[in-house]
């Protein structure tokens, strides 16, 4: 294979598409369009008791008014619990309009449908809502306090109670020569993408079928569960993700209210409906994330290795439980990170609150225990006055362990088993990356300029590539272009690029021949969607698998042709030859393209390829079918990948800041990260991705929180008091790769999407620790935060 | 987000302006930049019924250094960026350059006018606090007449100013500080080009021996306006060098009482206070010190 476009770090295909402005997102669609408008509750808890829509409806322009009355069938039925659980008990979902009750401000309860959007706000405006008010239940403490209760039917607020252990860890922790306890807690954060959610719909009465454009993560997803709500057949729904402008996980969930009333109305109305996401109900009526108080109990010995780990997570599930336990389930599991305690025992209770629904946002719950696990290590290496890689370093599965099983059950129902990683040299790249060992001087140099500067570190190991399936499609066209097409969505994430490349490498043409198409159910109907590290993994395997198969049947095929054996022919910068034969020799070569028109016997020549395929065409064996038994027409195939279980990829990052001693201004000096996903299809890509994750994790660690007050108001709902951080705060990422292949699928790649974001807000706390010798045990965290903790140290 | 319903005014001219603000008065708003305004009208939290825009009063574009050198008058068609690159004005009156670095980011300066910024009233806006430092003037024109107000009473509040919706300003005037000074502006915000956590804009004056003659400092973020603090008491007399500036730092900070909001406390704003003055304070008395 000479065309190795495998693992080349090439620019991104999609990009001067996207930068020049020619990118066509959900709002770009439909601009005849009526549009939808909600009137959402503006209040935490409450019971509604009526609605008047009186002084509205003869504003110009009205076309709708929508209550939850008003949906008929199943549209009026609780939206759906996705991932449902066992632990899950007492799961609960909203209405897609409200429905008696409003669990959080932002909840959905009229949908207006006017001409216009500005009209759609004017009428909204109008609607008056009378509500009856209930107490709300804002924060993990009041819902663990569970004085008062989100959803009646719900005791003490608890959705979900999980336990899983491995061992004996009451034991472990009581034969354990130090014990130590830590109380930790992490703020809520969300996916902010920069486009929110938006549908647009069309129905065509006369073909009885509706088209759906949705800025979602899973459009075949959204496409089943519209069919099963409409009461629709599913092959007259069609589900197309536009370009999408970011997901970050919240994208995933679905069906969102909107994506379920705006169809309807469309179906209702008979014509267009578009509804795009302002900012504001983003943040108040998508997902957020992160949330949670922990408790840790950690015994270890003299050496700093963990002989009992015992974790209690109270986790802020918001309102309601459409996505599941997913998230706390990850925390719990994930937290274990490269290390392996002796006997390990997690316990978590999901909690609901008068705040907005908790969906996994990139990292899914790992945030959160990779803090858990690394302020424990920290800890431990502090209380034994021990280097904090050398306490890593002890309690690290050894590569000579790998597989390694550790006894518990994972997110998709599979025993968790990491598959390959080598953490100790992970480790030494690391160190020698950032200087671990040179730290201290830099520190007295610093001191001396009246600078206080600290390092940190974190690690992590991230289940990647969940199941259960992802299919590919692969055609070369008879003009020698390679067409292909995967279910999954693309939020930015240069897919197709990287699946160019897979299928490129496979097949031997030039990359740029290659154009991907993802997430348009009319392409391809059978797919998961785009969340937990797993495209690459997922779809690249499945269009390899596509991409091989279109390959022997091209070689079968050029054979015939060129009286050939398959055996000895290949396919180089898209034309088949034989083996080692120089380019162009007569009759030992035949173009790709080529090779698709004889795959296909025409009754009519009508283009120049055709003609050309003539000469090849030799002597027709009139006694057989020009099909023969078993083919088919084309130079096409399918092929799908369904993993035996997860790969696990890892990472470490470390990270030197400073503190000012004046201001307690945070300031990142360096950011390094250590990285390893298997074999990489495109390093350029991989690096992109750990840079945005970096810079969402550093947002999680300094900058970004939801800061609801108790009446259950989000004060912080614009880009204005949510910082975001900028370009000016993000640091620059210095990286650095293994490649420990995953033996798990044929090309022994490993999930990256999410991994830069894990450890921020575990290494940040690392490192401002270490820069003013006190635990810092709550993220995020601001100058004015870290004021008020060194005011607290000094009165100590 | 989109805005209710109004009624959109272009003049051309400053008395059609003014003739469409009285006009309308008191149901006007005068949109400049619109960097402040826009996002108001888009989150409807506000909803006036005619928006006069100014942007095409191009006599009002303009950034004029006295004659004198003695002051900078800046249009109210002026953007943040004219302002801020303007040489002639930087040569005679650094701080604004200085200070303009701190609002927003370059597309909003490239957008948004410093007078809008002053009209707008904003307690965290930079441009207010220099205007108060140097205790500059507002000129505002209506039907009636022009008429010129000092900083001090053009300032009533937050986002409130002795400006009547008829009035459009016309324009603002910074006075260069007179002898042998040196101006400083310093900030933390949370993100870079963030409305500060707290904000101080200084001016040290120092007498022909090099002892400190004046010490006085503004304040955004930690006040409902722009309030100045003369702190001459504290370091007068002395020489740069043995200046106790802390002391200057802690006796603002004591005439300061900020309030908490969600990205800061109270504590931590006075603190900022103290030492942004004491810093603040230091590098303009060393500024001043090798002034000509
Ligand atoms: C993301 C972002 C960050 C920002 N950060 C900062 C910052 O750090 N510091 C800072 O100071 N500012 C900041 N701003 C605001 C920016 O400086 C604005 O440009 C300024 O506040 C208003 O100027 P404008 O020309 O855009 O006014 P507009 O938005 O057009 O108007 C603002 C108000 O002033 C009134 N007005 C404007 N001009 C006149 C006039 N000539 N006569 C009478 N009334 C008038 C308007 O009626 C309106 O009420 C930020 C803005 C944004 C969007």
């Amino acid at each position: 294979m000479t065309t190795a476009a495998f693992g080349e770090p090439i620019a991104r295909l999609e990009d001067p598409r996207l930068l020049t402005g020619q990118g066509r997102f959900l709002d770009d669609i439909g601009h005849q369009a009526l549009a939808a408008a909600f009137v959402r509750s503006p209040h935490a808890h409450a019971r509604i008791v009526d609605i008047d829509v009186s002084a509205a409806v003869d504003v110009e322009g009205l076309v709708a008014v929508y209550t939850h009355e008003d949906l008929d069938g199943r549209v009026g039925e609780p939206l759906p619990l996705l991932i449902p659980h066992a632990a899950l008990t007492h799961g609960r979902t909203a209405y897609a309009l409200a429905k008696d009750e409003v669990n959080h401000v932002g909840e959905p309860i009229v949908m207006v449908v006017a001409t216009d959007r500005y009209v759609a706000e004017d009428v909204c405006d109008r609607i008056v809502v009378t509500y009856d008010f209930l107490p709300p239940v804002v924060g993990i403490e009041a819902a663990r306090s569970a004085e008062l209760l989100v959803h009646d039917d719900v005791p003490g607020n608890v959705s979900a109670h999980l336990v899983q252990s491995r061992g004996d860890v009451e034991a472990a922790l009581a034969g354990a020569p130090h014990v130590l306890e830590l109380d930790l807690d992490i703020e809520r954060s969300a996916s902010t993408p920069l486009e929110g959610k938006g549908v647009h719909a069309r129905w065509d009465a006369d073909d009885a079928s509706l088209r759906v454009y949705t800025s979602t993560q899973a459009s075949t997803s959204v496409r089943a569960a519209l069919a099963a709500r409409l009461e629709l057949p599913l092959d007259r729904v069609e589900v197309i993700a536009p370009d999408v402008g970011g997901g970050f996980g919240v994208k995933i969930v679905h069906p969102w209210p909107e994506e379920v009333v705006v169809p309807w109305a469309a179906i209702r109305l008979g014509r267009e409906v578009k509804w795009t996401e302002d900012r504001r109900e983003h943040f108040v009526g998508a997902t957020h994330e992160r949330g949670q108080l922990q408790h840790v109990e950690v015994g270890f010995d003299d050496d700093g290795r963990l002989l009992g780990l015992d974790v209690t997570v109270w986790h802020d599930n918001g309102a309601y439980t459409p996505y599941g336990i997913i998230v706390p389930i990850v925390t719990t599991t994930q937290l274990l990170g490269p290390y392996k305690p002796e006997a390990y025992r997690a316990e978590f209770f999901s909690l609901y609150t008068n705040t907005v629904t908790v969906t996994p946002y990139r990292g899914a719950g790992r945030p959160q225990g990779c803090f858990a696990m690394e302020r424990t290590m920290d800890a431990v290496a502090a209380y034994l006055g021990l280097d904090r890689t050398v306490v890593r370093e002890r309690n690290f599965i050894r590569p000579d362990e790998m597989p390694y099983d550790h006894g518990l059950i994972f997110q998709d129902g599979r025993p968790l088993i990491y598959d390959s990683g080598d953490y100790p040299a992970t480790l030494e790249k690391l160190k020698k990356l950032v200087g671990w060992d040179e730290f201290e001087a830099f520190r007295a140099e610093a001191r001396a300029a009246g600078r206080r500067v600290g390092i940190g570190i974190a690690c992590y190991v991230e289940g990647t590539g969940v199941g259960p399936y992802e299919g590919g499609w692969v055609k070369v066209e008879t003009d020698g272009t390679v067409v292909a097409a995967t279910g999954l969505t693309t939020q930015g994430q240069g897919h197709k690029t990287a699946f160019a490349q897979v299928v490129a490498s496979e097949l031997g043409v030039p990359v740029e021949r290659v154009q991907v198409t993802t997430g348009d159910t009319r392409r391809f109907g059978y797919a998961v969607g785009t969340f937990a590290s797993r495209a690459a993994v997922m779809s690249g395997n499945a269009l390899a698998s596509a991409a091989r198969k279109v390959r022997d049947k091209a070689l079968r095929i050029a054979g015939e042709a060129l009286e050939a054996d398959p055996r000895d022919l290949e396919i180089v910068d898209g034309v088949v030859r034989v083996v080692g034969s120089p380019p162009s020799a007569p009759g030992s070569s035949i173009p790709l393209a080529t090779v698709a028109v004889l795959a296909n016997p025409l009754r009519y020549a009508f283009d120049r390829e055709a003609e050309r395929a003539t000469q090849f065409g030799g002597p027709v064996d009139y006694s057989k079918p020009p099909v023969a038994e078993g083919d088919s027409p084309g130079l096409e195939d399918t092929g799908y990948y369904s993993p035996p279980r997860s790969t696990f990829a890892n990472g470490m990052h470390a990270a030197i800041v400073e503190t000012d001693p004046d201001t307690a201004e945070i300031t990142i000096l360096r950011y390094c990260v250590v990285h390893d996903c298997g074999r990489l299809i495109n390093p350029r890509i991989v690096e992109g991705q750990i840079h945005g994750g970096v810079a969402q994790g550093v947002g999680g660690a300094l900058y970004e929180r939801m800061v609801y007050d108790d009446a259950g108001q989000l004060l912080n709902a614009s880009f204005m008091d949510f910082l975001m951080p900028y370009a000016t705060e993000v640091p620059v990422v210095e990286t650095d790769h293994l490649e420990t292949p995953s033996p798990l699928n044929p090309l022994g790649i490993k999930g990256a999407g999410e991994a830069g974001v894990i450890p921020g807000s575990a290494v940040l706390a690392s490192a401002i620790s270490d820069a003013e010798g006190f635990a810092i045990t709550r993220m995020p965290i601001s100058p004015s935060d870290l004021f008020s903790l060194r005011l607290a140290q000094e009165s100590r | 987000m989109k805005p209710a319903g109004f009624t959109y005014h272009r003049p051309a001219t400053v008395d059609d302006a003014v003739a469409v603000l009285a006009e309308v008065n008191p149901a006007g708003k005068v949109l400049a930049g619109g960097q402040s305004l826009v996002p108001l009208l888009s989150m409807r939290l506000a909803a006036p019924e005619h928006l006069v825009d100014i942007n095409r009063l191009s006599s009002l574009a303009y950034v004029r250094v006295g004659d004198d050198g003695g002051s900078v008058t800046v249009g109210a068609l002026a953007r943040h960026a004219d302002v801020e690159r303007d040489a002639a004005a930087y040569a005679v009156l650094p701080l604004l350059r200085d200070t303009l670095r701190h609002v927003a980011h370059p597309t909003i300066r490239n957008r948004g006018t410093t007078v809008g910024s002053i009209a707008h009233a904003d307690p965290s806006g930079e441009m207010t606090a220099v205007l108060a430092l140097l205790e500059g003037t507002v000129t505002l024109r209506s039907t009636g007449g022009e008429r010129t107000v000092a900083a001090r009473d053009f300032f009533t509040g937050p986002m409130s100013t002795c400006a009547d919706a008829g009035e459009l300003v016309t324009s603002v005037t910074f006075p260069v500080p007179e002898g042998r000074t040196g101006a400083v502006w310093t900030e933390v915000a949370r993100r870079h080009g963030d409305y500060a956590v707290c904000g101080t804009g200084v001016v040290v004056t120092l007498d022909d021996d090099l002892r400190v003659a004046g010490a006085r400092a503004a304040y955004i973020s930690v006040a409902p306006e722009p309030v100045v603090i003369d702190l001459t008491e504290a370091v007068a007399g002395e020489m740069v060098d043995d200046a106790d500036w802390p002391a200057a730092g802690r006796l603002a900070a004591g005439r300061l009482d900020p309030g908490d909001d969600i990205h800061a406390t109270a504590a931590y704003r006075s603190h900022l206070a103290e030492v942004l003055t004491t810093r603040a304070l230091r590098e303009a008395a060393g500024r001043a010190s090798v002034a000509a």
